[in-house]
């Protein structure tokens, strides 16, 4: 199912979710739906994760299903491309993205490769589920942006959502697709999305359009983007946490911004891109992560190589500082209202 | 060396002697007289024979040991002799002949310049194919890219293997990997990475979901002692010792990793086999150069899996005879004799004369096959030329590039794919390659 049939979906009953309950949520319906799934990680079983995101599925479906693993990220992937040779369709939970690493050359080497070394014989349908991003105080090692080291990889998919109901259907798609598919979480949103005013009250999803999860099974298709809000004055492009920040700064700025969701990096949605660059003439790209090499980079490229002639002014980035996460400077690293506003302002002064 | 001398670090050291590193260093390097009367060579057929549903505990004795079947007599004897007949044994005594045979024509090929690059197994016949013999037709192998022979113990064509190695048009392989990267799925075979011990922990994964499944194949993983080092081998051992998985895991350690002897792997601390005991399973370390003793050790160790008796950890014990590589000039790094006075003599030969000594075998026949399997090997080659070598234009279609990245073609990968449809018109006008 896609959204062109998804006539039905809007009309199925919905729940108020927040995006740790949608993603659980979209887990339980699939391992039911498929016996070939299973979930490996470390304290995914009994506990049901730090995040709880697999809460309640070892007592559903047993342990042979839903398995706590070593502290080995090289051997949680590594013996999931193996499972996934056998022809299982594993979902490993990596604890942090932060935690990726160990486990990155079996990623890049292996499963990223294995349908074309062997010319199809043997693939790696796996969904590797990973909470990423900062904003809660986690320091260097548990609030890390990687996106682009995997965007990076020729054969792997990145997707990332930003709403609890995104969630839910990006997930299934991803679980559903053939080829291994890099799922990182932003979980500063995963109980509630955020403005970027750190000193403020945290708000819950409750009464966001976004937490308005369908019941039951669907997709959202890997490769669509979502516009967020329809403009005229400028196109911002984002994902996960920043799409909500970005609003926030637009909307309090009072501009008439179209605002992308990508949703998937890759592969990207570059049609509804492009639609949107020539319709508005200016373009502003948003990430958490650091800047250089950073997805940003790639973005800023192909709206320059296929827009030039639309552009009415410089497409700005606005993104991490280029030093590790820090703790206690945080909010002074995270690229919020402020380094969004100005980008904002010198783009809206063309 | 300067003896002695302290460094100068600017800091006291008082009465302390200055720490030293060790860095290990082979016996003989080229030119050497080699003597391997270090080496520990047990006589054959001393050791016991433990259940196969033992505690991993009673194998640790056998892991600092060596399971030898074939005496100096070349009869076979003791607890490990799998007494098999005599058709199987002239089977393996072929099946490793025909390896040999293979090598030899292939690696002359690279040399012709029919392929960019080719990898012996030469001396470690015997470990691929009288492993092979004793798994299940069905059970998923992840081999190195020295383990050719279980590949032709499985029947898998001849002229298949040629042409991935030459990655002309029928290449099953679409000429996208390097020679010898083999992948053949029907015959249990995974595809071979290059990268090295990253099959170890894929094994485990693999073995882990056919006992989810309650099937009852095994995996069996190979790596070399060198890349045993890797931090694969750990997640895998791990791995395997957690969920008591279904997999045999194999160490071949033929003492060299490329340049690098055994010692940068840890040999001179311990055995391979002996990593087993820090796991909790079960061990055994064997003469590689002995077919029968291979065998008896890998059925052991196969039928111990699937009797849900979890992995075994095997070292087999050998020398690579040749260089890694048709890259690879090992003269300038290792003394000539040290395959010439290797104690444990060359597998083919050994098995050879076992069979002799049992009047199941002759000199004469051994050379009519030899004969044969040269004719064999020749008539593949020549086979697979009619679909090209490399770089010699027989490709496949330029657009099998962009294939098989992901399951579908994304937009990026069609415009880049038209790239180099667009390229080839200029680069090369007559082009008359089948298809875009």
């Amino acid at each position: 199912m896609t959204e062109e049939n998804a006539l039905s979906l809007h009309d199925a009953p919905t729940r108020s979710m927040n995006m740790i309950e949608a993603i659980n949520d979209a887990l339980d319906i699939m391992m039911a739906r498929d016996p070939d799934i299973v979930i490996l990680g470390e304290d995914v079983g009994y506990f049901g994760g730090v995040f709880r995101a697999t809460a309640g599925l070892q007592k559903k479906y047993g342990r042979n299903r839903v398995f706590d693993s070593p502290i080995n990220e090289c051997g949680i992937v590594g013996a999931a491309v193996g499972m996934a040779a056998y022809g299982l369709r594993p979902v490993p939970e990596i604890q942090f993205a932060d935690y990726i690493y160990p486990g990155l050359d079996q990623l890049v080497s292996e499963a990223a490769r294995m349908r074309y070394r062997s010319a199809g014989e043997f693939t790696s349908p796996i969904t590797i589920r990973s909470p990423f991003g900062g904003g809660i105080f986690g320091g260097q090692t548990h609030s890390q942006s990687p996106e682009a080291m995997f965007t990076h990889v020729a054969g792997l998919k990145t997707v990332i959502p930003a709403t609890p109901h995104d969630a839910k259907g990006l997930l299934i798609a991803a679980i559903e697709d053939n080829d291994p598919v890099i799922f990182f979480e932003p979980k500063r949103i995963y109980n509630g999305p955020f403005d970027g005013y750190y000193d403020k009250p945290s708000r819950t999803w409750k009464g966001h359009p976004g937490s308005l999860v369908p019941e039951g099974y669907y997709k959202i298709p890997l490769g669509k983007a979502r516009i967020v809000r329809e403009g005229a004055a400028l196109t911002v492009l984002s994902y996960g946490t920043m799409v909500h920040v970005a609003e926030a700064v637009l909307a309090e700025k009072g501009i008439d911004a179209e605002i992308i969701d990508l949703r998937t990096l890759v592969p990207l949605d570059m049609a509804t891109v492009e639609k949107s660059v020539e319709k508005t003439g200016k373009c502003l790209v948003i990430h958490e992560a650091t800047r250089t090499s950073g997805f940003g980079a790639e973005l800023v490229t192909l709206v320059q190589e296929r827009c030039f002639y639309h552009l009415e002014a410089p497409v700005e980035r606005v993104t991490g500082f280029d030093t590790p996460y820090p703790h206690s400077l945080e909010w002074a690293y995270f690229p919020g209202p402020v380094r969004i506003g100005e980008a904002v302002d010198r783009l809206m002064k063309e | 060396m300067a003896e002695k001398t302290a460094p100068d670090t600017g800091r006291a050291r008082g009465n302390l002697p200055p720490l030293e590193l060790y860095v290990p260093e082979p016996r003989y390097r080229p030119g050497d007289v080699v003597d391997y009367s270090h080496l520990p060579v047990p006589p054959a057929g001393q050791l016991g024979r433990p259940d196969e549903n033992c505690p991993a505990s009673e194998t640790w004795p056998m892991t600092t040991d060596m399971i030898r079947v074939l005496d100096e007599e070349a009869r076979a004897v003791g607890p490990w002799n799998p007494g098999l007949d005599a058709e199987t044994l002239r089977r393996m005594l072929r099946t490793m002949a025909l390896t040999r045979a293979f090598d030899d024509r292939m690696y002359r090929g690279q040399r012709q310049g029919k392929t960019s690059f080719y990898m012996k197994c030469t001396g470690e016949e015997a470990i691929s194919v009288a492993h092979a013999h004793a798994l299940a037709h069905d059970d998923m192998v992840f081999p190195t890219y020295r383990q050719q022979g279980i590949l032709i113990s499985r029947g898998y064509p001849l002229v298949e293997m040629v042409n991935q190695i030459y990655s002309n048009r029928a290449d099953k392989l679409k000429g996208r990997q390097l020679p010898v990267m083999y992948s053949a799925k029907d015959y249990g075979f995974f595809s071979i990475s290059g990268n090295l011990a990253t099959q170890y922990p894929q094994a485990v994964g693999w073995a882990m979901a056919s006992a989810i499944k309650g099937d009852t194949r095994i995996a069996t993983a190979f790596v070399g002692e060198g890349s045993s080092a890797e931090g694969d081998f750990h997640a895998a051992m791990t791995f395997a010792a957690v969920y008591n998985a279904p997999v045999v895991l194999n160490v071949v350690n033929n003492q060299w990793a490329i340049s690098s002897f055994s010692g940068f792997a840890g040999a001179e601390r311990t055995t391979f086999a002996a990593r087993a005991a820090g796991y909790g399973i079960a061990g055994l370390r064997v003469d590689g150069n002995d077919a029968l003793a291979v065998y008896a050790a890998s059925r052991w160790a196969a039928d111990r899996a699937r009797a849900n008796q979890g992995p075994t950890l095997i070292e087999h014990f050998t020398y690579r005879a040749e260089g890694h590589s048709t890259s690879d000039d090992p003269s300038a790094y290792r003394s000539a004799q040290e395959r010439e006075e290797w104690p444990l003599g060359d597998p083919i030969m050994r098995l050879k004369k076992h069979l002799i000594a049992l009047g199941e075998w002759s000199e004469a026949q051994q050379e009519a096959m030899d004969r044969e399997l040269v004719e064999q090997v020749k008539v593949a080659t020549k086979e697979a030329e009619k679909n090209g070598v490399l770089g010699h234009g027989l490709h496949h279609p330029f657009h099998t590039m962009f294939e098989d990245v992901f399951e579908e073609l994304p937009w990026h990968l069609e415009e880049q794919a038209a790239q180099a449809i667009r390229e080839r018109e200029i680069k090369w006008p007559e082009w008359k390659g089948e298809g875009a």
